[in-house]
């Protein structure tokens, strides 16, 4: 079980490896979608492995990629609307509040 | 240890997982970069039909990789397709600064995984659960049941659908 885990963990790491070092938003994004994505291998590998007959780490890992769909929805408007208004989604660019 | 085709198997798909999600935050092209998160999501589905689970790597390949990459691309190509090439310098000591980060975690944490003591845990029984006893945990409002997650979801989702809509529509 724990080759699962290590997977998971270096599909984490990946994603905050991307997070840290990335200029466009976008990039950042993916590897949030990374993020996740290696949480939700943690909860399916526990469930099966530790507690057989039990489904919580099942549909933690359901509801979690469906509130994980509707977050990157909302986040690609918003970054939509940004390159809208300065044209650049850098996050170097990104420096002004609205007034 | 005797050489299954699971573990063939699992081993196949650890690799290809790990060797897409570094390249997915490491390459230059934003295309790429989703085109490797579509590899890592298909890699993910993998393994949840490897444990047994198969309406979740479904929902996987149905949410993620059908739906959040083509957004992704979508997104990508609205928004960077023009002067990506220009801003592509990296200050040494960022770069660095993440990787020793991510390094310094990632030895953490797999040296705090293969130290622990998990019950042993190879050989288990071939799970296949039922979609009717998923259907039933799902819409029941006992103890067991999630019936309120799912009803919560369902207006998340709309809430997310108006907002995205409200933000990202024509001025």
């Amino acid at each position: 079980m724990e080759y699962y885990l290590i997977v998971s963990a270096i599909m984490f790491f990946a994603g905050i490896y991307g997070f840290f070092t990335r200029h466009n938003t976008l990039a950042i994004l993916i590897s949030v979608e990374l993020i996740l994505n290696a949480t939700d291998i943690n909860f399916a590998v526990f469930n099966r492995f530790l507690f057989p007959d039990g489904l919580e780490g099942y549909f933690f890992a359901l509801f979690s990629i469906a509130i994980s769909a509707a977050e990157t929805a909302v986040a690609i408007a918003i970054m939509i609307n940004i390159y809208r208004n300065i044209r650049s989604i850098q996050v170097g660019k990104l420096n002004d509040m609205k007034w | 240890m005797e050489i299954t085709l699971e573990t063939v198997v699992f081993y196949f798909l650890a690799v290809f997982i790990t060797v897409c999600s570094i390249l997915t935050v490491t390459t230059r092209r934003m295309v790429r970069s989703a085109t490797y998160l579509l590899f890592t999501l298909f890699g993910t589905a993998g393994i949840y039909f490897l444990l047994g689970y198969t309406f979740l790597g479904s929902v996987q390949i149905m949410v993620y990789a059908g739906g959040i990459v083509v957004l992704y691309v979508f997104s990508i190509l609205l928004t960077s397709g023009e002067g990506d090439r220009t801003i592509n310098k990296m200050k040494r000591s960022r770069l660095l600064a993440g990787l020793g980060a991510t390094g310094a975690g990632a030895l953490i944490v797999v040296f705090i995984t293969l130290k622990h003591k998990f019950i042993t845990t190879t050989d288990l029984a071939p799970l296949e659960i039922n979609i009717k006893t998923i259907g039933n945990a799902m819409l029941s409002s006992d103890k067991y049941g999630y019936l309120l997650p799912f009803e919560a979801v369902s207006i998340l989702l709309l809430a997310c659908i108006v907002g995205g809509l409200m933000i990202a529509r024509k001025r």
